[in-house]
């Protein structure tokens, strides 16, 4: 600003491309370069998405692709849970607590594939979380919050403590894929399908609902619909996200221990999806695919992680809080110019 | 006899760690989930100064009392004040504050056996019929003096009077001429010391451990919301009643239960009164 003298009698002015404003009705369809301006960014997404396991073929960063998938489910999970509906969770690690152990016991033993226990694992974990959670629902403020915290550090001494499910060891030898294609393009393709899943959903009659719930819930109550029902859905979806990545986890590492409840889970997705731009859900899968890398390759650090993505978080929050796609698209949809005042 | 007098040190230990929490949030509206992370902060800076820089016991918990006030504030004046007013941003900030602290401790090695901070005094003292160390009963002093305080700041204060007001309508406040970001600032500072304070006075029974800042985060969580969040009052019950329940769960059923009833009580309050036993937060405002 400073390198513009004169800046008082000037300001910026933002102003949609025409290009955007012809999109947005019928007329997309009326030349190449419409249907490109829609269409490409959504390829150039979905392409990348699925060209990356040929373009990573070590087997080092096929695992780490897996990695990013899971962290991303949890993100997008967040975002929508975040920005959409208005709860803020900061315990994703007990979705995928919950979904791990659900589909380790089911391997291990009733002796299903993974093909029977990891859609097993994330409708009934889906439904135990929503049920645990169910409490704080009705609640303004900052309950669900505090009640999303809680759970996973005291599963986590309860597990402890008592022994149970492994106690402190897990539960080794669950089976794992076929091989490393399946693995990841499972990942791939479930993330596409939430991302795309959840940007229609966001935009249907539920979603407005789910906007209502967040910006002003009397409106929606006045509207005879209830609240704690719809938030109740919003955490469904999430915790079936959740409990996906759960579930998909435990078979790629053929273990679930306790370390399923690990602050990472929580972490990283709120940071993705702060760095990434909340509220675009696709900003939250970008995030991820930013972190997620840097954290494996900081993996000697140890718990050292955990705090430089605490503090890439903290800055973020304070001094960019709109993140990297929020920017990105206003840059794609809209021309600033300076204006005389 | 055991449980009545475990149960009110317990009970003393809990009131200690929540009030500073509550007071945060009473009058601000932020949630400090930073708050175990200030607990633990104080105790390895009281370790510090009297085992690297070889300062007297005294001195030392006095300067890391200032320590912590300032850190309070400064946490407020640089990072929540720009986030002051979003609830999501708040919570995401103190939380990942609070995380940062927490695991750059752990990451540092501060783990184990070799962190004690001495007991003010040593030996016990028998009460009716049970020997009970000094630093238990110590417990039960500071606790009554911490309280006794906070009720008098708070009522025979301007400042505190300005809290209690801040806490009841903060717009209110600011039109009598009361500057909402001074308040908050005041109450971060204190909040920091109080949980410094509740660190000084608890540590000594055992050693510092990363792990206690989330144990004390989980368990002033459960005090407030019992309470009711933001109520003094409320939250002084609750932690007699979670103190008790405590005791009386290790006593009868098993030691591994005593962070599960911390869980359960919320989730009976939630379910049962979300504004907690003396919310002040009217219940029409809570729940929707």
């Amino acid at each position: 600003m400073d390198k513009n003298p004169g800046t008082a009698e000037r300001r910026k002015e933002r102003l949609d491309r025409g290009i955007k404003v012809r999109t947005e009705g019928i007329y997309a369809i009326s030349s190449w370069q419409e249907v490109s301006y829609l269409v490409l960014p959504r390829l150039i997404l979905i392409v990348g998405l699925l060209l990356l396991p040929f373009l990573m073929p070590s087997l080092y960063w096929n695992r780490v692709i897996s990695i990013v998938g899971i962290y991303a489910l949890l993100a997008l999970g967040f975002d929508f849970l975040a920005h959409y509906v208005g709860l803020v969770s900061l315990g994703g690690s007990f979705f995928i607590g919950v979904g791990g152990y659900i589909a380790a016991i089911l391997n291990k033993s009733f002796g299903l594939s993974p093909l029977f226990t990891i859609p097993i694992a994330t409708l009934s974990g889906a439904i135990i979380c929503t049920l645990l959670l169910l409490p704080a629902l009705p609640l303004r403020g900052v309950y669900f919050a505090i009640v999303t915290l809680m759970y996973p550090l005291v599963l986590f001494r309860i597990i402890e403590a008592l022994n149970i499910l492994g106690g402190t060891d897990g539960i080794l030898g669950v089976a794992s894929f076929p091989n490393t294609w399946v693995e990841q393009y499972l990942i791939l393709s479930i993330i596409i399908l939430a991302l795309f899943g959840l940007r229609r959903l966001v935009n249907e009659d539920i979603g407005l609902v789910f906007r209502g719930v967040k910006d002003n819930d009397q409106a929606v109550r006045a509207s005879g619909l209830s609240i704690t029902l719809y938030k109740a859905i919003a955490v469904f979806i999430t915790s079936a996200l959740g409990c996906l990545g759960g579930a998909y986890f435990v078979h790629i590492y053929m273990v679930a221990g306790i370390s399923l409840f690990a602050l990472d889970y929580s972490v990283i997705p709120i940071a993705a999806t702060v760095i990434g731009g909340g509220g675009t859900l696709v900003g939250p899968l970008l995030g991820c695919f930013i972190l997620v890398p840097i954290s494996e390759l900081l993996r000697a650090f140890g718990t050292l992680r955990i705090v430089f993505y605490s503090v890439i978080l903290l800055a973020f929050i304070m001094f960019r809080s709109e993140g990297i796609m929020v920017y990105a698209q206003r840059k794609y949809h809209q021309f600033e110019r300076w204006v005389k005042v | 006899m055991d449980i009545l007098i475990y149960g009110i040190i317990n009970s003393f230990s809990l009131a200690l760690m929540a009030i500073g929490f509550t007071l945060v949030y009473g009058i601000s509206r932020i949630p400090n989930f930073a708050h175990g992370a200030l607990y633990v902060i104080t105790g390895f800076l009281v370790w510090s100064l009297v085992h690297l820089l070889k300062l007297n016991y005294v001195v030392s918990i006095i300067l890391a009392l200032l320590i912590m006030g300032l850190v309070g504030a400064a946490i407020y004046r640089f990072v929540l004040i720009r986030v002051r007013g979003m609830a999501t941003s708040e919570i995401i900030a103190t939380y990942a504050l609070g995380l940062a602290v927490l695991e750059f401790l752990r990451w540092g090695g501060f783990k184990g056996m070799t962190y004690t901070l001495p007991v003010f005094i040593e030996g016990s003292i028998v009460i009716g019929g049970i020997p009970v160390d000094l630093q238990r009963v110590i417990v039960i002093a500071i606790g009554i003096v911490v309280v006794t305080f906070m009720w008098l700041f708070t009522h025979f204060n301007k400042i505190g009077l300005a809290l209690r007001g801040m806490a009841q309508d903060e717009h209110a406040a600011m039109m009598l001429g009361i500057d909402s970001d001074r308040m908050a600032v005041i109450a971060m500072a204190m909040g920091s010391m109080l949980a410094g304070i509740a660190a000084i006075t608890l540590l000594p029974l055992g050693n510092i451990v990363v792990e206690a800042g989330y144990n004390v985060l989980i368990l002033s969580i459960a005090v407030c919301i019992v309470g009711g969040l933001g109520s003094w009052v409320g939250a002084i019950l609750a932690a007699f009643m979670i103190g008790f329940l405590q005791i009386i769960t290790v006593a009868y059923i098993q030691s591994h239960f005593h962070m599960v009833v911390a869980l359960l009580v919320i989730i009976a309050t939630l379910i049962l009164k979300p504004s907690g036993l003396f919310g002040r937060q009217k219940e029409l405002e809570e729940r929707v």
